[in-house]
């Protein structure tokens, strides 16, 4: 058991530290949450500037140890995170990495690599969330095309994204066929005709995903990643890494936030409370050790080879919790000031409701980690 | 960085881990021993270097460092291991025979003494103390007056806690596995699954914060794994009386005595309150 850094990784760690110093001060002012396109052209900008210094591949290409202090020292430094280019870059991009042919590698992604291309994700239906193989949007074959026809809902990003990593059904569900067969993984352009899309509002104000209405969109066969079929197993490439380790940079956020949080209690007074000074002394508790095991699981990764572990679910299953007991504290701490949309900490905490729902429900965590790490039979 | 268990920390807790379940694996053996030190054991303990596990090669030691001494303590938590361990540990070089298992050595801990009258050598001020009827039958235990005195072994009592709640978690899985009701195992109801799921989650956030706390020697570190590893240790072990049922509150199953004893630990070396002080202090 070793927490110390190599001398490599502590040279990435001072040549990444040091150019973040100036590049940040070229990154112009934040745009609003409502103004989408605002934010596309503020993420790409980012990624292009990531990409020009050389840090474009991260996500993919580096060390699981190397990933780990990039988005701890981007976070420390207060720089942007994927943003828009989420989708592009931490699921369809590792995916066509993964399982594309090189014409498809070499089409996508070089402009998401770039910042120029944006992708959103139509995975989740309104009749199929959280059991995402229930999924019944329908494609069928027509000479050298898909026609695909269905709903999709959730889907990230939608509103400014140029494609969509969408799933849909191949074959029908029937004996022969069980619902994980019969799924594809398409790229489906944005821009072609049949497809409508609906902002959702989420409960923080923004409009992050929508629903998405797809009448007979022809979608060519050359755009399927994987075997026609082979959607599933090809979709849980792109989650592994998900649940691996994606929240990096939030634990190291997290943490200021809790420093923040406990300066602005001695500030307001607050601080005299003992009840809240335990409860904020357990948060640190709980936020370090949430570092640690991330360490842990990055340590697992790379010994692994780079694939994420079992690991993952258990931390969001902690996690997402914890970030909301944090900013429940927060709220604590602010009084009547909780209940105004214009601090950061109020959008936070409404923010904070969707971690136990995104990417796999608590519940369904639960289950992954009872079945698969340990070993209980699946219910009926 | 490798945050992870090298070959020879393994073959560490291998070892440690079949010398104690050897001894220490059927409840008859722990009934037993109610009250009492297995002075056998205690000294197959020290020859096996248990105790002086932390002291040099030369002062008769086997030089290793806190993450192998976690390790052990961990493994003392699996099995309920009775006895004052954690002070006769931390007494190996300062107190002749500790290290070796031949004195058994208990010490003042917060407002407690464990295995007082059992104990060869006391460390602290006994005066005054007095006999509780110790809700865990393997711990006799008194209580001293005045103010509580710091407790030294802060992390080994996590790393106890944290072995004590991978045992229950292990425990509740496998009843869940072979226990059936309505015609199939209980472990295929999703209210069980996420009880044992939450049972594995609580475990290894423990065990992130105890190893990292070993790694590091920060103290503020080592209190956050103390709360953590109480927490893990006690509320697993409710859950796995509950997996168990009806079962599970009897003497039938071990688990009661994994609760007794983590409630014990939880008052030792640093209790909850101490800690999220100190936590919060530093933010």
């Amino acid at each position: 058991m070793d927490l110390t850094y190599t001398e490599e990784e502590e040279a990435f760690r001072a040549v990444l530290r040091e150019w973040l110093a100036t590049a940040l001060l070229k990154l112009p002012d934040r745009p609003s949450p409502h103004d989408w396109p605002g934010r596309r052209a503020y993420d790409t900008a980012w990624q292009r500037t990531l990409y020009d210094a050389g840090y474009g591949h991260v996500h993919w290409d580096a060390s699981p140890t190397q990933r780990l202090i990039f988005l701890e020292e981007t976070e420390k430094a207060g720089a942007p995170y994927v943003g828009a280019n989420f989708v592009g870059l931490l699921h369809a991009g590792p995916t066509i990495a993964s399982e594309g042919t090189p014409e498809q590698r070499a089409r996508w992604l070089p402009p998401v690599l770039r910042g120029e291309e944006v992708w959103c994700q139509g995975f989740s239906e309104p009749d199929a969330g959280s059991d995402l193989a229930s999924l019944r949007t329908r494609a069928w074959r027509d000479g050298d095309h898909y026609v695909v026809s269905g709903s999709k809902i959730w889907t990230s990003h939608a509103e400014v994204a140029d494609w969509c990593e969408l799933l849909v059904r191949t074959t029908p569900v029937s004996e022969a066929v069980p619902k994980h067969r019969g799924i594809t993984w398409l790229a489906m352009p944005m821009d072609a005709p049949g497809i409508t899309v609906r902002p959702l509002r989420t409960l923080a104000g923004s409009t992050e995903f929508a629903e998405m209405f797809l009448d007979e969109v022809r979608v060519p066969v050359a755009h399927r990643v994987g075997d026609e079929n082979d959607g599933w197993r090809v979709t849980m490439v792109t989650l592994s890494y998900e649940r691996g380790t994606a929240f990096v940079g939030e634990v190291v956020a997290c943490r200021r936030v809790l420093g923040e949080i406990a300066r602005e209690a001695r500030r307001n007074g607050r601080w005299d409370d003992p009840a809240l000074r335990r409860r904020l002394g357990r948060l640190a508790a709980e936020f370090s050790a949430l570092w640690r095991l991330t360490q842990w699981n990055v340590s697992e990764a790379q010994r692994t080879g780079g694939v994420p572990g079992a690991g993952g679910s258990v931390f969001k299953l902690r996690y997402s919790h914890a970030r909301q007991e944090l900013y429940d504290a927060a709220a604590h701490v602010l009084g009547e000031d909780a209940l105004d949309l214009g601090h950061e900490w109020t959008l936070d905490r409404l923010s904070s409701l969707a971690y136990t729902i995104a990417a796999g429900t608590s519940q369904i965590q639960q289950n992954i980690v009872a079945e698969r790490i340990l070993g209980l039979p699946k219910g009926r | 960085m490798d945050f992870q268990l090298t070959d020879d920390q393994r073959a560490l807790r291998t070892g440690v881990r079949e010398l104690l379940e050897g001894r220490l694996s059927s409840r008859a053996s722990l009934r037993d021993t109610a009250g009492r030190i297995d002075r056998g054991l205690w000294r197959e303990l020290g020859e096996a270097g248990f105790f002086s596990l932390a002291l040099p090669e030369d002062r008769g030691g086997v030089g290793l460092g806190p993450p192998e001494a976690v390790l052990a303590f961990e493994e003392a938590g699996r099995v309920l291991l009775p006895g004052p361990a954690v002070a006769t540990f931390l007494a190996a070089g300062e107190v002749v025979g500790a290290g070796t298992g031949e004195a058994v050595v208990t010490a003042v801990d917060g407002t407690l003494v464990p295995w007082l009258e059992e104990a060869d050598v006391v460390q602290g001020d006994v005066t005054g103390a007095v006999p509780l009827r110790s809700v865990d039958p393997l711990t006799p235990l008194h209580r001293v007056p005045g103010a509580p005195r710091p407790g030294r072994g802060v992390l080994l009592h996590a790393a106890e806690q944290l072995g004590s709640a991978v045992r229950t978690c292990e425990t509740a899985v496998q009843y869940a596995r072979e226990r059936e009701q309505f015609g199939q195992p209980i472990g295929a109801f999703q209210a069980v699954k996420h009880l044992c799921a939450q049972m594995l989650v609580r475990a290894e956030v423990a065990r992130a914060a105890v190893y990292a706390a070993a790694v590091t020697g920060d103290a503020l570190e080592a209190a956050g794994a103390k709360l953590l590893a109480d927490d893990a240790a006690v509320r697993n072990a409710r859950d796995c009386l509950q997996v168990h049922g009806g079962m599970g509150f009897t003497w039938e199953a071990d688990v009661h005595l994994h609760l007794k004893r983590a409630w014990v630990r939880a008052r030792l070396g640093q209790v909850a309150d101490e800690a999220e002080e100190a936590l919060a202090s530093a933010l």
